[in-house]
């Protein structure tokens, strides 16, 4: 990977969006919406939200939404038309994510292509481009150094922006989706200077070591005890799940009427009661400690040790979100505590 | 608060309860809930005006019940709480000890549910001045500006059932999103499904919400909910004269009737 | 639109809406055809969200009718009705769903005349109102 290292004039963002778009490119950007802030589709550098340290919810709506149609059929008489979709995805930049959310994709992508290659996840994510601003602050909540990645991590994205002092970015244009960004407007792109971006970036202490983690949690899968003592607190709602990067877990519902219907992908949650509840009325992990065990061995063992992938990226969302205040760091630093 | 930490201590070391459920210092300048199960944990307990979290949601969460006899700090909201599940037969009177904290932050003893109702009877029940102006904002607009309002604002919902899981009314076991034949309620977060599930919410929640806002606190897309809830409350109030979480021995609005009730708009 | 044909779909009680819907037929008296009729045992099993499905599947008017407070076959279950009504009602416009397309009746079976009238009166209503733009466009939006 050879990274192209080029400044952005501070007000060729403006420009920059208005080439993007005459591409024919959709841009999503973090935009202020009362006191929370979402991925947007944006026209203008000047709707995005300013001074702020982490979007409530993550991009990954871009490659995995929230809700997308996978088929749609129609009843003709006893025979069944079934359609599946042609549209092609919208060529999408997604603009301003942190290094952590970049470095998500590659995790989703491991699952969505894993056993069963996931078409629609495929063809979005082979349409959308990654232009992450690097951090510059962080709070108690971020631990991205812990699991591999870092305030100005290049690992994920296509172009990564580092705010210098002069209020230009320095540019590192990473892949060859960056590289085709550039050529729609080399104009804007200056030559790099000498300056390192680390003094611009965000001092993230590494709060545990991953593979020492791995190993806590591997003997500590029976501590009933400790579970429950982490999980008394939580709510059992899907607020974590939903938030995540790096999340994967969905539903299919068919929603249909006597002419036809259509199949509906939607995200689920492996913290709500009934995730899962079997036909037969068993409920595996019928309780909120069994639950909270779940989550953590699975982005933190079980992935890892099938995928390679450490399914956290240290974002910091679940935690903020969370009404019930669980704070997933300190649970971790809890369990590297133990025996 | 170091009252309520005595007591706390005091009846676990004593083997009244086996777990008190209060609050603790928090991540981010917040408090949490916590569950103090001997004296050494009461001492770390904390009372503060941060401490607003509705406790007695986890009066009906299995794994707390299973840790044996409860007592819990109960601010004004989880009183009323306390109380209106008590009037919908969930809790028995004495079946969890009650550590009243008054307004002002003082330790109250109510030993009884008729304890707690003379308690709350002294204390007004009613929306304060911002929460009506809130309410008065979106009566003034019209229809249609009120439908694109909350348009905009249930298309943020993710369905994460967050507001369900921190609400202490919504203790079914079986909610009715579960109904699946047909599947009543859209488990899709498209437009209609979240239309339709807070619709529902706010409506199997009516006569029954004491007003707590942790539904809205708990949303993680920020959506007014609290909104509805008041807004019904006040129509309960208005028309059948009654409130949730008054008395431990209180009709449900809505599973009772009085042949003399009105309304204008039935031809 | 003068050609624009209303979808009004009326929530009725078996024992006094319905039947007085069969009376106003075996008396011959004509009255507006938009509407179709949903027959249910009692008021007090119209549930709350049956109107809302009528608008999600592309009703444009809803009506709900049933027996006189007093007269319920089931004693009690139209009183029930009623107070599930007041508030649906009000949280039907805080939420900016149209009432003016929501109509409630107390019509027993005796009162083939008077379904007949409503009936008329409500398809005017409705008409004159139009599809019902903003709902049909929720019902698909959200959808990537």
């Amino acid at each position: 990977m050879n990274i192209e290292k080029k400044v952005l004039k501070k007000d060729s963002l403006e420009a920059l969006f208005s080439k993007l778009k005459g591409a024919g490119r959709r841009i999503l950007a973090p935009v202020q919406k009362a006191g929370e802030i979402f991925f947007e589709e944006v026209n203008s550098p000047k709707e995005m939200a300013k001074d702020y340290i982490q979007t409530t919810l993550s991009a990954r709506g871009a490659v995995f939404p929230r809700c997308e149609a996978l088929l749609k059929y129609e009843f003709e008489g006893k025979e069944v038309k079934v359609e599946d979709r042609k549209d092609a995805p919208k060529p999408t930049v997604v603009f301003g994510l942190r290094p952590c959310d970049a470095a998500s994709f590659a995790v989703l992508n491991s699952v969505f292509t894993w056993d069963y290659q996931d078409e629609l996840f495929k063809s979005r994510l082979a349409n959308t481009a990654l232009i992450s601003v690097s951090c510059a602050k962080s709070d108690e909540y971020c631990f991205c150094t812990s699991v591999g990645g870092g305030p100005g991590e290049t690992k994920g994205s296509d172009i990564l922006l580092t705010e210098l002092g002069s209020g230009d970015y320095l540019a590192e244009v990473i892949t060859d989706k960056g590289k085709e960004i550039v050529s729609l407007a080399p104009e804007l792109f200056g030559p790099a200077t000498d300056e390192a971006k680390e003094k611009y970036l965000a001092k993230v202490a590494r709060q545990f070591d991953i593979k020492e983690l791995q190993g806590k949690l591997a003997k500590n899968f029976d501590n009933t005890e400790l579970w429950l003592s982490q999980s008394l607190r939580c709510l059992g709602c899907g607020a974590c799940a939903y938030v995540c990067p790096a999340c994967v877990c969905f539903d299919i519902q068919d929603e249909a009427n006597r002419s036809g219907g259509v199949r509906l992908r939607c995200w689920d949650s492996c913290g709500l009661s009934l995730f899962t509840l079997h036909t037969s009325g068993h409920n595996p992990r019928s309780v909120q400690s069994q639950r909270w065990r779940q989550r953590v061995m699975h982005k933190f063992s079980y992935m890892p040790d099938r995928l390679n992938y450490v399914a956290c990226v240290g974002c910091g969302r679940c935690s903020r979100s969370c009404s019930a205040d669980m704070n997933l760091l300190e649970h971790l630093k809890e369990i590297m505590e133990t025996k | 608060m170091e009252e309520l930490r005595k007591k706390a201590a005091e009846l676990l070391s004593s083997g009244t309860v086996k777990v008190v459920i209060g609050f603790a210092q928090g991540s981010g300048g917040k408090t949490r809930a916590a569950f103090a199960q001997t004296p050494d944990q009461a001492a770390k307990l904390i009372c503060d005006e941060r401490c607003v979290q509705n406790l007695a949601v986890y009066l009906s969460k299995s794994e707390v019940k299973s840790l044996g006899k409860i007592a819990v700090v109960a601010k004004v909201p989880v009183l009323r709480t306390i109380l209106q599940l008590a009037a919908e037969n969930q809790l028995k009177d004495g079946e969890i000890v009650v550590l009243g904290i008054s307004p002002e932050g003082k330790l109250v003893e109510l030993p009884d549910f008729k304890a707690i109702e003379d308690f709350l009877a002294k204390i007004p029940y009613e929306l304060t001045p911002e929460q009506k102006a809130e309410l008065e904002k979106l009566e003034k607009m019209s229809v249609e500006e009120r439908w694109n309002y909350w348009q905009e604002q249930f298309a943020k919902c993710v369905k994460c059932y967050a507001c369900r899981a921190a609400c202490p009314l919504c203790y079914c076991e079986s909610c009715l999103t579960q109904c699946n034949q047909p599947q009543w309620i859209p488990v899709a977060p498209h437009q209609v499904g979240n239309m339709e599930w807070h619709i529902v919410r706010a409506m199997h929640l009516t006569g029954r919400c004491i007003g707590c806002g942790d539904c809205e606190r708990a949303c993680p897309v920020g959506i007014p909910l609290s909104l509805l809830n008041r807004k019904l409350a006040e129509e309960v109030f208005k028309n059948f004269k009654t409130r949730a979480g008054v008395a431990a021995k209180e009709e449900y609005a809505l599973g009772t009737f009085k042949p003399e009730d009105k309304e204008n708009f039935i031809k | 639109m003068s050609d624009f044909e209303p979808k009004i779909i009326a929530f009725v009680c078996n024992w006094c809406t319905y039947a007085g819907a069969d009376l106003t037929g075996t008396s011959r008296i004509k009255y507006s055809p938009e509407v179709r009729m949903i027959r249910l045992p009692c008021t007090g099993r119209i549930d709350f969200m049956l109107l809302l499905k009528a608008f999600d599947q592309g009703a444009d008017g809803v009506i709900v009718s049933g027996c006189h407070p007093g007269d319920c076959h089931y004693t009690s279950g139209n009183f029930h009705a009623r107070r599930r009504w007041i508030i649906f009602r009000e949280l039907m416009e805080f939420v900016g769903i149209d009432t003016r397309r929501v109509f409630f009746a107390w019509i027993s079976a005796a009162e083939g005349a008077k379904w007949a009238q409503f009936v008329n009166s409500v398809a005017e209503d409705v008409k004159k109102l139009g599809p019902y733009e903003s709902y049909k466009k929720a019902a698909g939006a959200g959808i990537e």
